[in-house]
């Protein structure tokens, strides 16, 4: 018999590498994976589809009433409620994402504990699971930006740019946080407050104009930003921040590696903690 | 050729109560410097060294916590060792469980793709042996029903039925036989006898010295973390059976983190008693023998019951004995202390040795609450006076139950 593969158990392994290889041959499993958390999704929930398309609308709508009757923000170059539901689609997807990442090992206990397959394929599934919530919400997006006759560009094509690094960022807070929530209990309580407070400094609700530029570049430390300014630059045909964009996306490369070099840290532990 | 080679594995687990589980413990622990004055360390494994040769099966026995499930766990690399070092050469498939990654809102074809993925198989490789798979469960017509509708035996047939068609060089088996029905478990030893005998190399660990002798070549005995004894299966377990057993009639928990159990019961106690409320560890055929159970209800809310289960030294099960009485069958459990016995007849029991498993169990919901494998053992002798069902008899009888039965005789000229 022909033996290729030679695997070497041995005490925790210096956390250097990602294991990408290994991942790359798993991706079949994080396509099963993805696919099991859609379906169970769609299936527990009666509405499905119809409460993924509603949630961010109803919302935007709600936010744009309330706000948009008494503040005025000059970056916005589109109707206010297209505003809203463009920064809300990405927002949920984010909030949604973090949420069920962070619950991955502790709700799949007898998973970890009974089979093995490279545990960072769980988070990455999850998060691609998400990212259906929001394709799904594109659609409408376009339907209320037509209906509120905003003009379409061709940069629109480049909008994935964005959503991939919109995608990167939840996958990788998300890793950081079903991490932690193996060996820390209080870490669940934390995390809707954590959300929040990052939901309100990330320009969603407002532009990114809208922050003083001797504190913008500070900003953008803070991954979203960049990002949804980089999204909403493409969706709607601006000019984006270039400078916000550079900050974000070399904060996010930095928050990428650290996650990552902190799960591998922990991940060995959470056969034997769970 | 050495498809494994084990060299000095070794698992160490902290146990203790100052482990902090949350953020803030952490850091206070920090800030005071207490950290782990408590803690034990607890060598699971200590110093396994073997080596499993190309189309080998070799059978791992051993008493529950001897440390056969972390030795499995390290070579299928769910959890890493303290120390030392095992080289495996060959595409590893691990059956810990049976239904590994089900789920029960799933219908069986999907459940058979998600499963066959988890364990570690290509999607072209499910797709070609879907219909094998399918025809080897018989649960043809239920295919695209939701899993969670399944009795329980079709959903053990079709979860091992996706693993018999796992298809690697080496497979790591943990006891996965001991559920489902006989029809089925026979069905199963066939099929990892044609796996074995297919040139690949098997790991079994199991309780059942049967099932280990007709499968496994070679065998080894792990005791408190160290090998007692390796080589060829027969010699194993004879020395397993002379030596390995000795009698327990009494198991107590002082430390309740160290206790079976989980957030809503711990167990605090297992003995064996005679009819005078005595422990003892020998019994005469004719009197009863009382298994007490001792535990800590400390989450309210709910229902359970008791079960004590019999096996015999070679992990055949005479019988499972559940607590059906009224008192507690309809009410959830409020938190305190409780005191279970069951009573085993006289005159039921064969002479020999028995082995005693409980466990607290949902009887509707299925939820096992606490759970302790063979942990307390006592032996049945007969004084041959004539009165028990044996007679004046003195030769040896057979059998591992021995009830006193009606027997009439009738003459005609």
């Amino acid at each position: 018999m022909q033996h290729e593969n030679i695997t070497i158990i041995e005490p925790r392994s210096n956390f250097a590498s990602i294991g990408l290889a290994e991942i790359v041959r798993h991706r079949e499993l994080i396509y099963f994976l993805a696919l099991r958390d859609i379906q169970i999704r769609y299936k527990q929930t009666l509405l499905g589809v119809a409460w993924v398309l509603f949630q961010p609308l109803v919302a935007s709508l709600l936010v744009a009433f309330v706000f948009g009757s008494f503040v005025r923000f000059d970056g916005v170059t589109v109707p206010y409620p297209v505003y809203i539901l463009s920064g809300m689609v990405m927002w949920l997807f984010v909030f949604t994402a973090v949420t069920m990442t962070s619950n991955v090992f502790v709700g799949n206990t007898n998973l970890v504990t009974k089979v093995y397959f490279p545990r960072l394929i769980f988070p990455v599934a999850t998060t691609l699971a998400c990212l259906t919530d929001l394709l799904i919400s594109l659609p409408i997006m376009l339907i209320l930006m037509a209906y509120f006759g905003v003009a379409f560009f061709w940069q629109m094509l480049l909008t994935p740019i964005a959503i991939a690094m919109l995608f990167l960022l939840a996958s990788v807070v998300g890793i950081v946080f079903s991490a932690l929530n193996v060996r820390f209990r209080d870490v669940k309580f934390a995390m809707p407050f954590f959300l929040q407070i990052w939901m309100l400094a990330s320009p969603i609700f407002y532009p990114v104009s809208f922050v003083p530029e001797k504190w913008r570049l500070l900003w953008a430390v803070n991954p979203l930003v960049g990002t949804l300014d980089l999204w909403r630059a493409t969706l709607f045909g601006n000019s984006p921040d270039w400078q916000v964009i550079a900050v974000s996306s070399g904060s996010l490369l930095v928050l990428t590696i650290i996650s990552i070099a902190i799960f591998r840290y922990m991940e060995d532990d959470f056969a034997d903690i769970l | 050729m050495k498809t494994i080679k084990v060299e000095g594995l070794s698992k160490r687990y902290r146990i203790g109560k100052t482990r902090a589980n949350s953020v803030r413990d952490t850091l206070a622990g920090f800030l005071r410097r207490e950290i782990s004055l408590e803690d034990r360390d607890l060598w699971v494994l200590n110093d396994i060294s073997f080596d499993v040769a190309d189309g080998e099966t070799l059978g791992i026995i051993g008493h529950n916590g001897a440390g056969k499930s972390t030795l499995l766990k390290i070579l299928s690399r769910i959890t890493r060792p303290t120390k030392g070092k095992a080289t495996i050469r060959g595409r590893v498939g691990s059956l810990l469980e049976v239904g590994t990654g089900f789920h029960s809102e799933l219908t069986g074809r999907e459940n058979i793709f998600l499963s066959g993925a988890i364990l570690g198989m290509k999607r072209a490789e499910i797709s070609s042996k879907f219909d094998e798979i399918v025809a080897f469960s018989e649960i043809e017509e239920f295919l695209d029903t939701p899993v969670k509708h399944y009795s329980s035996g079709m959903y053990m047939r079709l979860a091992f039925s996706v693993a018999a068609h796992l298809e690697p060089e080496i497979l790591i088996v943990d006891e996965v036989l001991a559920v489902g029905d006989t029809s089925f478990q026979k069905k199963c030893l066939g099929k990892m006898q044609d796996i074995s005998k297919g040139g690949r190399t098997v790991l079994f660990v199991s309780h059942n010295l049967h099932s280990v002798s007709r499968l496994c070549k070679k065998a080894l005995w792990i005791e408190k973390g160290a090998i007692k004894n390796i080589g060829p299966t027969s010699e194993v377990v004879s020395d397993y059976l002379s030596k390995g057993l000795n009698f327990v009639p009494e198991r107590s928990w002082d430390r309740p983190d160290e206790a079976p159990g989980g957030e809503h019961a711990r167990l605090r106690s297992v003995r064996c008693l005679d009819d005078d409320g005595k422990i003892a560890s020998t019994f005469d055929i004719r009197r009863p023998v009382m298994i007490e159970l001792e535990y800590d209800v400390i989450k309210e809310g709910k229902q359970f019951s008791t079960t004590a289960h019999l096996y015999d030294p070679e992990g055949f099960c005479l019988f499972a004995a559940n607590d059906v009485g009224p008192t507690w069958q309809h009410r959830q459990r409020p938190i305190g202390s409780y005191r279970s016995v069951v009573t085993i007849p006289g005159n039921l029991l064969a002479e020999g040795t028995f082995f005693v498993t409980v466990m607290g169990f949902g009887p509707i919901t299925h939820e096992t609450f606490f759970e302790a494998k063979d942990v307390v053992s006592f032996s049945v002798y007969d004084p041959i006076q004539g009165d028990s069902a044996r007679g004046d008899f003195g030769g040896p009888m057979i059998g591992l139950v021995r009830p006193m039965l009606q027997w009439k005789t009738d003459y005609f000229e």
